[in-house]
């Protein structure tokens, strides 16, 4: 049993237009203490995913499917007991500090307050033990900050110390949202190097989601692709980025900027717009804007598989060859 | 902090003299004349610019408005022609009583606006809200005079259990005077929930979307906590300028409520003063009035500051 395993997992959004399926039918698992890397440009699902594990859906969201977390079924479970889980199993790092912490409340606040709602420690141990978690996360003079309000923060000492509320109860899960998207670039590594320091420190899985491949390079030992809500590509991620067979994934990598390249290069993006959620094609949702697709592409969608490879899942009819090791 | 209270304070000044510049004109241009009063229909046109020479009535309106205004600033409000009692007496005496009223009044909105308020924002599309909602825009319409006959009606007369009329000064009997002053506040308060709920409403379904809701949930807390730490304080912003603005129509009310109640409030001393042409009373009132709730709204502008650090450290 793994920790934590989405299955067949269908998100329902009500729109004017009609429902909007943002995730459509995601398997995933994740191991204690093992990092998932889930990428895919905005509008691909990755965030609607997220709140489902965290069972933040927006009220009228439609959910189907189970998630299970220690073998617990989240879903079904009564709410008042999954509030007391929460915090404990799974925490969230969302992407914008700005507007993830309240504005009114000192950091003091926020952090002391999950440990005093689910631990039961007295006020005086929390306190303690907050200033020692925003040294942890790297904050200088945390006495201090911590009778401070988010906007005297800086954007990184913000996400810094929504790392430390987070894990503030130990949680076993860390989902972290896009962390370092409303971040400068200066801090975005820094950032990452942090959530990836806590996460080997304390032997807690985590979730990484982002839009950027390089993000999860080199940070997770999993990856999943994600397209139009369904997971297009999901291997470790080394074999990933050494062997990518969804076309989707390798047009992802291509449009990444090169260091190397010369000055003036155009970036090679992807061609036309994700499909529409309300009246998604008949056939595999990337074929309209994939240079490899032919006419069985548009029949149906591809199941995700593993045709060759255990660990190696693609969706993908034509799929790209396996390149012969070098 | 010290800076903002200062920079405020001084914004006032203007708005008090524009304030003392309206009363007087108010006063000055009501048809009729103290000496038209005191002398009654007998009166010939030689006795009356007799009388109005010794009041100095046939000053002209800048120069009368200049030493009323000095008299003012000294602290000398006048006195009342009718009873000769000075102007702030007779405020003193019946300031305590439309201000418990005012605050009976503010008290009971708030404490039905709040919590309505914030059931129907968690709520939201439900039948309590839309019943509320609907509710309190037909409450908005409903004239104080009309609401105060109507509870007179219920609690006065079928259940006799709240007294109709009538004020007992709380150092006779305190039961019985908190009892007197619950029908008159109940009045006032059902003119003033449905704005309060309706503000407050739309302000927390718009904290509720917030990321920083979302962070609370995903921590666990208790739902209480939520609403009331975590969403309620964010939102209420609105709701203390509209809170403090309401104070100008809690005084609008006071006076029908007064008068409907029989309860010798500031409501009451005004209307006898318009009646009797008792310019002095009339005039040093309405300042006084004013300035209250001048006073009030510079005490809100301060409010904010403490719910919102963002502008209490001069940002935002």
């Amino acid at each position: 049993m793994s920790m934590l395993e989405v299955e067949n997992t269908i998100v329902d959004l009500p729109t004017p237009r009609g429902m909007l399926r943002a995730v459509d039918g995601v398997d995933l698992t994740l191991e204690a203490g093992k990092t998932l890397g889930v990428v895919g440009e905005s509008g691909s699902g990755k965030t609607m995913l997220s709140r489902a594990i965290l069972q933040l859906l927006p009220r009228r969201a439609k959910l189907s499917g189970a998630i299970r977390f220690d073998g617990q079924d989240m879903t079904r479970i009564p709410a008042e007991t999954l509030r007391k889980l929460r915090a404990k199993s799974v925490a969230v790092v969302f992407q914008d500090p700005m507007t993830s912490l309240n504005p009114v409340l000192t950091i003091g606040t926020q952090l002391t307050e999950t440990m005093r709602e689910h631990l039961g420690v007295s006020q005086s141990e929390a306190i303690s033990r907050g200033i020692a978690l925003l040294a942890e996360v790297g904050i200088p003079s945390p006495e201090q900050r911590m009778g401070n309000y988010p906007h005297q923060l800086s954007g990184g000492m913000r996400q810094r110390v929504a790392i430390a509320i987070a894990l503030s109860c130990a949680p076993k899960l860390l989902i972290a949202d896009e962390p370092t998207t409303a971040l400068d670039v200066t801090v975005q590594a820094q950032i990452l190097d942090l959530l990836a320091r806590e996460q080997r420190s304390r032997h807690m899985a985590m979730m990484l989601i982002t839009h950027d491949l390089g993000v999860v390079a080199g940070r997770t030992d999993e990856v999943a692709v994600m397209y139009a809500g369904r997971v297009v590509e999901r291997a470790p991620t080394r074999e990933l980025f050494h062997h990518m067979r969804m076309p989707y994934t390798a047009a992802l990598m291509a449009a990444l900027p090169k260091l190397d390249a010369p000055p003036h290069t155009r970036l090679p993006a992807i061609g036309g717009r994700p499909p529409d959620p309300i009246n998604p094609p008949p056939g595999c949702s990337f074929a309209p804007r994939c240079s490899y697709a032919d006419a069985v592409c548009d029949k149906a969608k591809p199941p995700l598989s593993a045709p060759d490879r255990m660990a190696h899942q693609f969706a993908c009819i034509r799929p790209l060859p396996v390149k012969v090791a070098a | 902090m010290l800076k903002l209270i200062g920079r405020r304070l001084l914004y006032l000044l203007p708005v008090l003299l524009a304030v003392s510049v309206l009363t007087f004109l108010v006063a000055a241009l009501l048809p009729g004349d103290m000496a038209e009063v005191l002398l009654g229909d007998q009166a010939t046109p030689e006795t009356l610019a007799a009388l109005r020479h010794d009041m100095g009535l046939d000053q002209p309106l800048l120069v009368r408005y200049f030493i009323w205004l000095s008299h003012v600033l000294q602290g000398d409000f006048g006195r009342s022609f009718r009873t000769g009692q000075t102007v702030l007496s007779a405020v003193a005496e019946r300031l305590p009583i439309s201000l418990e009223l005012m605050l009976g009044a503010q008290l009971i909105g708030l404490s039905i606006g709040i919590p309505v308020a914030i059931i129907c924002a968690v709520r939201q599309g439900s039948w309590f809200d839309r019943t509320m909602t609907g509710g309190a825009f037909g409450m908005l319409s409903v004239p104080s005079f009309l609401s105060a006959i109507l509870l007179i009606w219920l609690f006065a007369v079928q259940f006799q259990i709240l007294p109709a009329t009538g004020y007992t000064p709380f150092s006779e009997d305190p039961w019985g005077n908190l009892r007197g002053f619950v029908l008159p506040a109940l009045t006032l308060a059902l003119g003033e929930w449905p704005v309060i709920t309706r503000v407050l409403r739309s302000d927390m379904i718009a904290t509720l979307q917030e990321d920083f809701i979302a962070m609370a949930r995903a921590k666990g807390l208790k739902q209480s906590r939520i609403l009331l730490v975590h969403a309620l304080k964010p939102s209420s912003l609105t709701l203390v300028t509209v809170t403090g603005i309401n104070i100008g129509r809690l005084i609008g009310g006071a006076v029908i409520v007064e008068t409907i109640f029989a309860m010798p409030g500031i409501g009451r001393l005004l209307v006898t003063a318009i009646y009797s042409r008792d310019l002095m009373m009339l005039q040093g009132v309405v300042l006084l009035v004013a300035s209250g709730f001048v006073m009030l709204n510079f005490i809100v502008d301060l409010l904010y500051a403490t719910l919102d650090p963002r502008i209490r450290h001069g940002r935002g």
